[in-house]
C-alpha cells in the first residue's frame, strides 16, 4: 500500500538500526507518547532490535485507558436505558468499569453498537427517530474534530435525538504533568504524529524550552518510530532540547486550521480525570456552551455512579512510565486481557495488553 | 440456569465467574469459547472422543471408522459476497469431516427459521444448500425445521451434522505435530471476515474481497494420495489462523515459528484490515485448511494444493519447533519477533 | 490512539451540506469527511482516521525522508571501502 510499505522496508530499517547503534554511547530513558505507536513498537519487534541503551518508556496515550472510572460507568449506565441506542468504537467495549463492561450491557439486552466513524452514529439517529442515540467520544485530538463535526452536523441537521458522552484528553498538559513529577525519568518524547497532524507541533516548542527535553513528532510505521528515536538520540548526545519533525509527510508546525476552526467551536478546556493518574488541570475539552445541549451527560441523568478502581491495579505506574507492565504484581496472574484489572489490559494499545498479547513476559527466543 | 453449577472450585481465570451471563465473546473462538469447552462441556460430557478437543469425532463403529460432526451457523447478513449462510452450513460440516482425512457421506440439517421470513429467501437458500452438497459429493439425507417467534433467531439458523468414513491408516489429530513438521496453508488468510466485515452496518466498504467458503474433501482426498503421514488438519474458521495454531500448539505441546512474509494475504484484505485495525491472522477463514505434515512432504503436498482450484496460493508459513511449547511466535518483516496469542473473545476494530 | 490509514481520493462530492468524498485503500473504498482537507483534491493522498481525511500527504516529503534512509551509511561505506558490506 502507497506510503505503509515503503516504511516497512526491511533493508531500510537495518540501516537506521545501524546509525542508532552508532551515535548512542550511554543510556536514555525516552517516551513515546501515543498508544498507536506502543501498538507499533511491540508489534514489531522494535524494542528488541534497539541497543540496550535505548529505553523506551510507553506513555499514557491511550485515550481507552486513561477515560475516567467515572465516565466508563456513566456509559455503562446510559447504554443500558431502554430507549438508547448506544454507539461506540469497538475499542471501548472491553474496558472494564466498576463492575462491567459494555459487552456485558449489551449481553443483558442493551442496545449498544460498534461504529467506525462519529458520522456514523449521527446516521443511525436519522434512522430511528424514535430512539435516542448516544455516541461515545472519546479520544485524543486526532479523534477530537471527527467527534466535533458530528454535533455541528446534528445542529445543523435538527438532528434531536443525537447526543455524545465527551471524554477528551490533550497531550501538552499531561507532557507537562509527567515532567514535574518528582518521580519522572523521561528524557526526550516522541510526540505523537497524527495528534501533530491535527494540531501541530508550535504547542511543544515552550514545553521543551522550559524542560529542557527533546521532543520529536514520530509517525507510527516502523521507519517512522526509528527516525524518531534516531534523531532523539543524537540531540541527547549533543545535549539540543529541541522539537524537530520525523513525520513531515504528514505533519505541518501550524497543524491542520480548518480542524482547529471546529474544535474551538465546538469545544472548551476543562480540568480531566486521567484513570490511573489522577487529575490534570485543563487537559481536557468539553462541549461548550453553543452545544451543551448534544451532552449525553447532560441529557440522561443517570444516578451518581460510584467509581470503585481496583487495588490491585497498578495502570496508573504503567501509563506514569514508572513501572513496565511486567514488573506489576497483578500481570498475567490477576489481571489478563481476558479478565483486565484495568484499562492498560483491554485497550489494544494499552502498554499491558500490547505487552501480554506480543509475549513480552515470557523470553522469546529469537527465530533463526 | 447456572444454579445447579458450583463455579467455586474452578481455577482462574474464570471468565464465567465474572460474565454470569453468556456473552458474544463465548462464540468468537477464542479464548472465552475453549473455556466453555473446558470448564462446561468437557466435564459435563467426559469422553475420549469429546477429549481430543478436534473440530470433529473420529468413532469406531462396527469395524470402520467415522467420521462425526456438527456445526451451526449463525451469520448476519444471510447473503453476503460470495456465499451465503446455506454455503457455509455445508461447507463447514464437510470440512470438519475432511479435517480428520474422512470422505464425507451424509448431512443432516436442522434449521431454526425466524417467522416472517420470506419464503424465497428460504427456497434461494435450500437451492444453494442444495447446489454446495452436489459440489461436495455429499447427500442431505435427514434434517428437521423449527419456527421462532419474530424478533427471535436472526432470520434463519443452521445447524449441520455429519458422518464420513475415515480410511485405513490415516490418523489426523491436533496431538500429532511434531518439531521439525512443516506448516502449510491451502490459500490466502482473513477472505471471508473481512467480506462479512465489508457489510456489516456500521462498518461497510467497498471492495472486491468475496468469502472464501468452499469444500475441502477434494483437496485433502488428492493429498492423502500423495502420502498417509499428514500430521495435522486444521480449517482455520473463527478465531483464524491464530486459534487453530495455538489450539495445536497447545494440544500437541509444541511451539509453531513462522514469518509473517510469508503468509498469503490479498492486499484488499491487508488493506481493510489496516483501516479497521485488525489482524489477518485472528480473522474467519471459510474454504482453507492448515496441514502439518513431516518436512520430507511439504514440496509434494503443496505441488499437489497447487494444483487443486482452492489451493492456487497454497503456502510453506513455518515450522513445528520444540522451543516455546504451546506458544506461537513470528517472525517479523522488520526481523523481529512477535508472539501470536490466543484471541479473547471476538477481534474488534480499533480506532486507537 | 490515532490509527490513520494513508488513502487516495478518487472522488469529492457535497452530502448535506458537508465536503465528502471517497478514498480507496490499496482496493477497498471507504467514504470519507473531506471538510478538514479542503485543499485535497481527486488524485491526491491524505491520512484518515475515523472516517475523516485529517492532513494531506506531501509526496516530496516523503519521497525526501525516504531518500535520506537510503542514504544512510552510504558515507560510512566509503570511507571504508575494504569492508564487506
Amino acid at each position: 500500500m502507497k506510503y505503509l510499505s515503503e516504511f516497512r522496508d526491511g533493508e531500510l530499517v537495518q540501516k537506521l538500526l545501524a546509525e542508532i547503534r552508532a551515535v548512542v554511547t550511554r543510556p536514555w530513558a525516552m517516551m513515546e507518547v501515543c498508544g498507536g505507536q506502543t501498538h507499533s513498537i511491540i508489534r514489531n519487534g522494535i524494542d528488541q532490535l534497539l541497543p540496550p541503551e535505548i529505553e523506551l518508556i510507553h506513555g499514557p496515550g491511550c485515550p481507552v485507558c486513561v477515560t475516567p472510572l467515572e465516565t466508563i460507568d456513566r456509559a455503562l449506565a446510559i447504554a443500558a436505558i431502554p430507549n438508547v441506542i448506544f454507539c461506540s468504537f469497538g475499542d471501548m467495549l472491553r474496558v472494564p468499569g466498576s463492575e462491567k463492561d459494555l459487552f456485558t450491557v449489551k449481553s443483558a439486552g442493551g442496545d449498544v453498537r460498534i461504529v467506525y466513524s462519529p458520522l456514523d452514529a449521527l446516521k443511525i439517529a436519522r434512522d430511528n427517530p424514535t430512539r435516542e442515540v448516544v455516541f461515545f467520544g472519546i479520544g485524543f485530538e486526532t479523534t477530537a474534530p471527527a467527534n466535533a463535526m458530528a454535533v455541528v452536523q446534528a445542529k445543523k441537521q435538527g438532528i434531536d435525538n443525537f447526543s455524545m458522552l465527551v471524554s477528551h484528553v490533550l497531550v501538552p498538559p499531561a507532557i507537562e504533568a509527567l515532567m514535574r513529577s518528582p518521580s519522572n525519568r523521561v528524557q526526550a518524547f516522541l510526540a505523537a504524529g497524527h495528534v501533530c497532524s491535527v494540531m501541530g507541533y508550535w504547542q511543544y516548542e515552550p514545553l521543551a524550552g522550559k524542560y529542557h527535553v527533546p521532543i520529536v513528532v514520530t509517525g507510527f510505521e516502523p521507519l517512522d518510530v526509528l527516525a524518531g528515536i534516531h534523531r532523539i538520540v543524537l540531540q541527547l548526545e549533543q545535549g539540543r532540547a529541541q522539537v524537530e519533525n520525523a513525520y513531515s509527510r504528514a505533519v505541518q508546525r501550524e497543524g491542520n486550521l480548518p480542524a482547529q476552526r471546529v474544535l474551538s467551536e465546538v469545544f472548551e478546556i476543562c480540568d480531566r480525570q486521567w484513570r490511573g493518574i489522577g487529575m490534570i488541570p485543563q487537559s481536557g475539552w468539553q462541549l461548550n456552551a453553543d452545544y451543551r445541549s448534544f451532552d449525553g451527560a447532560a441529557r440522561f441523568n443517570v444516578e451518581n455512579v460510584h467509581a470503585n478502581e481496583s487495588t490491585l491495579c497498578h495502570s496508573g505506574e504503567v501509563l506514569q512510565g514508572l513501572i513496565k507492565p511486567n514488573q506489576c504484581p497483578a500481570f498475567g496472574k490477576a489481571c489478563t486481557p481476558q479478565k483486565p484489572l484495568g484499562a492498560t489490559m483491554v485497550s489494544s494499545e494499552g502498554a499491558c495488553a500490547a505487552y501480554y498479547n506480543y509475549g513480552r513476559f515470557v523470553p522469546v527466543e529469537s527465530i533463526q | 440456569m447456572t444454579n445447579s453449577i458450583d463455579i467455586s472450585g474452578w481455577v482462574c481465570p474464570m471468565p464465567l465467574r465474572d460474565y454470569p451471563q453468556i456473552v458474544l465473546g463465548h462464540g468468537g473462538g477464542g479464548k472465552l469459547s475453549g473455556d466453555l469447552v473446558e470448564h462446561l462441556f468437557l466435564p459435563a460430557f467426559h469422553n475420549d472422543a469429546l477429549a481430543s478437543l478436534a473440530d470433529g469425532a473420529a468413532l469406531t463403529l462396527a469395524g470402520s471408522r467415522l467420521a462425526f460432526s456438527t456445526d451451526s451457523y449463525v451469520v448476519r447478513p444471510l447473503f453476503f459476497p460470495g456465499g451465503s449462510i446455506a454455503d457455509l452450513a455445508v461447507n463447514g460440516t464437510v470440512n470438519d469431516l475432511a479435517m480428520l482425512g474422512a470422505r464425507p457421506l451424509y448431512l443432516s440439517v436442522g434449521m431454526i427459521i425466524e417467522e416472517g421470513l420470506p419464503i424465497d429467501v428460504l427456497g434461494a437458500l435450500v437451492d444453494r444448500m442444495a447446489a454446495a452438497a452436489r459440489q461436495a459429493g455429499v447427500q442431505i439425507v435427514t434434517g428437521d425445521t423449527k419456527v421462532v417467534d419474530k424478533g427471535h433467531g436472526d432470520g434463519i439458523y443452521i445447524n449441520t451434522s455429519g458422518i464420513g468414513i475415515i480410511p485405513d491408516g490415516v490418523h489426523i489429530a491436533p496431538q500429532n505435530a511434531r518439531p521439525g513438521d512443516a506448516v502449510l496453508v491451502s490459500g490466502t488468510l482473513g477472505d471471508h471476515g473481512m467480506a462479512i466485515m465489508s457489510v456489516r452496518e456500521g462498518l461497510e466498504f467497498e471492495t472486491q474481497i468475496v468469502s472464501d467458503s468452499a469444500p475441502l474433501n477434494g483437496m485433502v482426498e488428492a493429498m492423502l494420495a500423495v502420502t498417509r503421514e499428514i500430521h495435522v488438519l486444521r480449517d482455520p474458521t473463527r478465531g483464524g489462523l491464530a486459534s487453530s495454531l495455538n489450539e495445536i500448539a497447545r494440544s500437541a505441546r509444541v511451539g509453531i515459528a513462522l514469518e509473517d512474509q510469508w503468509l498469503p494475504i490479498r492486499p484488499e484484505v491487508a488493506a481493510a484490515c489496516e483501516l479497521l485495525g485488525m489482524d489477518a491472522v485472528y480473522v474467519a477463514n471459510e474454504g482453507k485448511l492448515i496441514a502439518i505434515v513431516p518436512p520430507e512432504h511439504a514440496d509434494a503436498l503443496l505441488e499437489t494444493m497447487r494444483q487443486h482450484p482452492y489451493g492456487k496460493d497454497a503456502a510453506l508459513i513455518g515450522h513445528v519447533v520444540a522451543d516455546h511449547p504451546g506458544r506461537v511466535v513470528s517472525k517479523t518483516a522488520i526481523g523481529g519477533t512477535r508472539v501470536i496469542s490466543m484471541q479473547i473473545g471476538e477481534q474488534l476494530p480499533r480506532i486507537c | 490512539m490515532c490509527l490513520g490509514i494513508p488513502g487516495q481520493i478518487t472522488e469529492v462530492y457535497e452530502q448535506s451540506g458537508a465536503r465528502m468524498g471517497k478514498v480507496n485503500f490499496g482496493g477497498i473504498v471507504k467514504e470519507v469527511c473531506l471538510e478538514y482537507v479542503p485543499e485535497a483534491s481527486v488524485g491526491d493522498y491524505t491520512i484518515v482516521h475515523v472516517g475523516f481525511a485529517i492532513t494531506k500527504l506531501d509526496e516530496q516529503s516523503a519521497c525526501e525522508t525516504l531518500q535520506l534512509f537510503h542514504e544512510l551509511g552510504i558515507l560510512e561505506e566509503e570511507l571504508r571501502p575494504d569492508d564487506t558490506g
